[in-house]
């Protein structure tokens, strides 16, 4: 099976716009990818025939949107092999998910001195949830470094994981598109007594995920990063560990009684849920993960790889050998995530320079502050691959940068 | 590139590849660190004040064309000036590259005498046009404000 392109970006109709004279090449979707309009429709369908407030009334509106809520449940754990829908918690990004584990499992779990084990190759989202517990309770981090090629540098792994409660760690870097052996760490993990929370948002968009295959304990990702709306994030957990742990925050819906006393918690991902949830967007999601599956995760990550092999071989062609794309040069082992370095022209000018070209390309620090650091650069401009990209957008990047290179050239 | 020229002038590309008083200075100039939390670039203003007079001023860190050029147009203008003529000038410098109406009231009060010319930083109005590239232009120009006070206060 290949992917129609063609007729794929026909359902994207962001992409058909023309920016300074020329065809937009939208190659940011690491940061937040494009909708189709089946997305759209499904989104604006909600609002227009489906919508009321869900979990509460009777009337028949608000059982119809109920059951979009809970469907999307049941949609987005069949999308990434979970037990049961019960280990779903809707939050409104990955970033809250991370939190919320951090807040309700963390605050019982880790006390001072406990170790939670990250990577250099972490977003701040899956590192400064956990220095807040450093910084209020003392608990410890330690940090899995990188090999030359960027992939992690896993032989110190057991006296790392020898004492800790927990390993947070990305499947796949927003940086350098490395793909970590989560197998491999979640089996070292549980042999050390430590469970495995897993960034899947670069990961879950763009190839098959499965919680039981690979046996982790958390997951967290983004909607938004995969065909589907912002504003709705997914955390899934084992069903024992979401019945053991508190609330995150309280409110209306994650309770079973209130009296002027107290509280008693719901059951079920109702518990993680206070107030009202981003109906709409679970539809979108719902709808998202309709269209990944219409073409297939396996079929979108060959397309991505071949698609990563033609950038890694065609810029450096084009552009000369100044350019640097650090990560594995092997496409098989990363994502369709290209940060490039281009001598000494600053990533802003490049990105600026890119945006001329109406190439879509994202300049800075990536929120991986310590990754950056390692690497000793302070800003790199990313373009990032997804479905509906194909050779014609890598050939636009490749133009432009070289416009860039010799307009700055020193 | 119709837009780009107004952002990337001569002169600025100029001051980019050639940057000016570049380097390092030790104690007892002061020492002065200035983040953009957007990109991630990272400027060091080193200021050696005698007799309330910017005796020596010098940039470290790493920065965009527009952040290096525009530190590098910063510090040759104020080197030699006193202390308040700098303050004064940095006021200037700042409500030129506040987006239209955000600073009005900055423009009415914070006028630097007449004498002050921003001469080659005329050229960086056009970043104006480019409102995310602002923070570039005056990263230096804030962490020399900041160094300003920090002496002030010691």
């Amino acid at each position: 099976m290949t992917l129609d392109i063609a007729a794929i970006r026909k359902d994207f109709p962001i992409l058909h716009q023309e920016q300074n004279g020329k065809r937009l090449v939208f190659l940011d979707s690491a940061a937040s990818s494009q909708r189709p309009n089946q997305v759209i429709d499904a989104i604006s369908d909600v609002y227009r025939n489906e919508y009321a407030n869900v979990h509460r009334g009777v009337y028949q509106l608000a059982v119809r949107a109920t059951n979009l809520y809970e469907n999307a449940r049941n949609k987005t754990a069949d999308f990434i092999g979970a037990a049961s829908s019960n280990e779903i918690i809707f939050t409104k990004n990955a970033t809250e998910s991370i939190n919320l584990v951090a807040r309700s499992w963390g605050q019982q779990n880790l006390q001072e001195g406990d170790v939670v084990v990250l990577s250099l190759l972490e977003h701040h989202a899956n590192i400064v949830p956990w220095q807040m517990l450093q910084e209020e309770r003392g608990i410890e981090l330690r940090w899995i470094g990188l090999t030359e090629s960027g992939q992690l540098d896993l032989s110190n792994l057991d006296d790392l994981l020898t004492g800790a409660k927990l390993l947070a760690i990305t499947a796949m870097s927003n940086v350098l598109g490395t793909l970590t052996p989560i197998s491999e760490l979640a089996a070292a993990a549980h042999k050390h007594g430590a469970l495995i929370l897993v960034d899947g948002c670069q990961s879950v968009p763009h190839l098959p995920t499965n919680v039981v295959d690979v046996d982790i304990d958390f997951l967290v990702f983004s909607p938004h990063k995969m065909l589907g709306p912002s504003g709705l994030g997914v955390l899934w957990a084992r069903e024992q560990l979401l019945d053991e742990m508190s609330p995150f925050l309280g409110g209306g819906g994650m309770i079973l009684n209130v009296t002027q006393e107290s509280y008693s918690a719901a059951k079920g991902p109702a518990k993680f849920e206070a107030g009202t949830p981003p109906i709409a967007q679970a539809a979108g999601l719902t709808a998202a993960i309709d269209y990944l599956n219409t073409h297939g995760l396996d079929t979108i990550r060959q397309h991505e790889i071949e698609l990563t092999t033609y950038a890694l071989e065609t810029l450096p062609a084009v552009v000369g050998d100044d350019l640097k794309i650090p990560g594995p040069t092997d496409a098989s082992q990363r994502g369709g995530v290209l940060s490039l370095e281009l001598g000494e022209v600053h990533a802003h000018d490049i990105s600026q320079m890119l945006d001329e070209h109406a190439v879509c390309v994202r300049p800075g620090h990536h929120c991986a502050k310590p990754l950056m650091r390692h690497y000793g650069v302070a800003a790199t401009a990313r373009a990032s691959l997804y479905l509906y990209n194909d050779h014609d957008d890598v050939d636009a990047l490749a133009a432009a940068l070289l416009a860039a290179k010799k307009f700055f050239a020193f | 590139m119709s837009g780009l020229e107004d952002l990337y002038r001569e002169v600025i590309l100029d001051h980019y590849k050639n940057p000016r008083n570049k380097g390092e200075l030790s104690p007892p100039a002061h020492r002065c660190e200035g983040f953009n939390p957007l990109c991630g670039d990272e400027v060091v203003v080193y200021l050696h004040v005698v007799d309330d007079k910017v005796e020596d001023i010098k940039i470290g860190g790493q920065g965009c064309s527009i952040s290096q050029s525009s530190a590098s147009m910063m510090t040759a203008a104020v080197k030699g000036k006193t202390v308040e003529e700098t303050a004064a000038f940095i006021k200037q410098f700042k409500s030129m590259m506040a987006v239209h109406g955000d600073s009005l009231e900055a423009d009415e009060t914070l006028q630097a005498p007449q004498d002050m010319k921003l001469g080659d930083l005329e050229a960086l109005k056009g970043v104006v046009k480019f409102p995310v590239r602002i923070k570039c232009a005056t990263l230096s120009w804030n962490t020399l404000d900041q160094a300003l006070t920090e002496l002030a206060n010691s």
